[in-house]
């Protein structure tokens, strides 16, 4: 098994990242804030402006070591991918598979039945862990519908309809998600999901999260030789990596969602770690943004036994997993790509 | 896996002030510098022979030594820390 290496989070404003020896320096102004080498570590996410020099982004791909470029906010800009994507037939059936619906509606269906299927028992295990303390009815109510959905996506025929499923099951499980929170009401809520700008603490949150898992997505995509940009059920659009959306949809509620939630559960998160902009969204400060992405890192390093290879992994492998078992489907190794399902 | 490399190069001649800057730029690449000649390095089985070979390349087995102590993939409970720490843990939060 593959080992996951440390990330190393830039999160200095100010802060220069060069190539010394196959290190990674990280510099403020003169003074030289730390030098790692690129062997021990997996990705680099760089939240500053300055930006990293050329020769080090050439390296890091050489090494394979991913690089991401955030705006200070967290708002993300690219990516710099090692250079294992050179499988052009792996690609070419990718495409191929794309583009005949027949053939990606099924890979499609395995994404949205495992988030249907993730989405339910997170409300179920909220159901059973806390039946005292939430609106059980509303709970059993959305998870019968997801449950009904469930059923409905193996008859689905087309993509459209896939889609318009998704979203009412997406809209269902939204509606018990306040029952989720189960600390800090006051200052903790759920209404709607809202986006540029989220516009509550939640939104916030699991935007910023959200955001985070799009570009391990997108690193363990590229990380197996495959485009992520090309996607089986999100509409191919300049600049979205449709793919790395279609492989989130199934991990956004046991990896994104319940993060968050334990978040804000446990009281990890705070009012304060936030800040109101003009226009009315809400987004993490600069402290909240560290709390964040260290238990993010946390979290990671967690381990989990997969359901399909009944391996024990660390989660932080898991979306790099689940890019290979998207490659065995597509090569034809496997008869229908099997989604991580959660209990 | 965690390797640690220590090393004693004889510097009473140039030529030993030499290869003691060339052993500690090969280490560099491949760890980090915790004290002033040991070097923690998390490498892959087969990145161990490259270093070992560079260095080996390197000194002169006549005055100089190499000590590599392999602690495995689960490392964290071996190495205890104290005092003023000069470079960021690998196995924590990398965070700056």
């Amino acid at each position: 098994m593959r080992q996951l290496l440390n990330t190393l989070f830039v999160l200095s404003e100010d802060a220069y990242l060069s190539l010394k020896d196959d290190n990674v320096v990280v510099q403020n102004k003169d003074e030289r804030l730390a030098s790692i080498p690129l062997r021990s570590i997996e990705q680099i996410l760089c939240f500053s402006y300055k930006g990293a020099s050329p020769a080090l982004m050439g390296k890091c791909a050489e090494f394979g070591v991913a690089v991401s470029f955030f705006s200070p906010r967290g708002r993300y800009y690219c990516s710099i991918l090692g250079e294992k994507n050179r499988n052009v037939l792996l690609r070419r059936q990718q495409f191929r598979i794309a583009d005949d619906e027949k053939r990606s509606l099924p890979i499609a269906k395995s994404f949205i039945a495992g988030k249907v299927f993730n989405c339910r028992w997170v409300l179920e295990r909220t159901k059973r862990d806390h039946a005292m303390r939430v609106n059980v009815e509303r709970l059993a109510g959305q998870s019968a519908a997801l449950h009904s959905a469930l059923g409905q996506i193996g008859g689905c025929s087309r993509i459209d309809e896939l889609r318009g499923l998704e979203g009412n099951a997406a809209k269902d499980y939204f509606f018990a998600f306040d029952d989720l929170i189960l600390r800090n009401k006051d200052d903790f809520f759920f209404e709607v999901r809202s986006r540029r700008p989220p516009l509550d603490r939640l939104n916030a949150l699991l935007s910023f999260v959200y955001t985070l898992l799009t570009s391990d997505c997108t690193a363990a995509l590229q990380g197996v030789g495959l485009d992520p940009y090309v996607g089986f059920m999100h509409v191919d659009r300049p600049g979205r990596v449709s793919l790395a959306l279609d492989l989130m949809e199934e991990l956004r509620p046991v990896v994104a969602d319940r993060f968050v939630l334990s978040m804000v559960n446990t009281g990890a998160i705070k009012p304060a770690d936030f800040e109101e902009r003009e226009n009315g969204g809400i987004f993490l400060n600069d402290k909240g943004r560290k709390v964040v992405l260290t238990a993010w890192q946390k979290r990671k390093m967690e381990e989990l036994t997969h359901p399909f290879l009944n391996e024990k992994m660390t989660w932080g492998l898991v979306p790099y997993v689940q890019a290979l078992l998207l490659v065995r489907t597509l090569r034809g190794d496997l008869d229908a790509y099997p989604p991580l399902m959660w209990k | 896996m965690m390797v640690v490399v220590a090393y004693d190069v004889n510097t009473e001649t140039p030529q030993g002030r030499r290869r003691l800057r060339l052993v500690a730029k090969a280490c560099v690449k491949f760890g980090q510098r915790v004290q002033n000649s040991v070097f923690e390095c998390l490498v892959s089985p087969s990145d161990l022979l490259v270093l070992k070979n560079e260095l080996v390349k390197i000194i002169d087995v006549e005055c100089d030594s190499l000590r590599f102590y392999n602690l495995g993939a689960k490392y964290s409970n071996r190495i205890e820390q104290v005092g003023r720490q000069r470079h960021l843990p690998s196995d924590g939060i990398m965070m700056v």
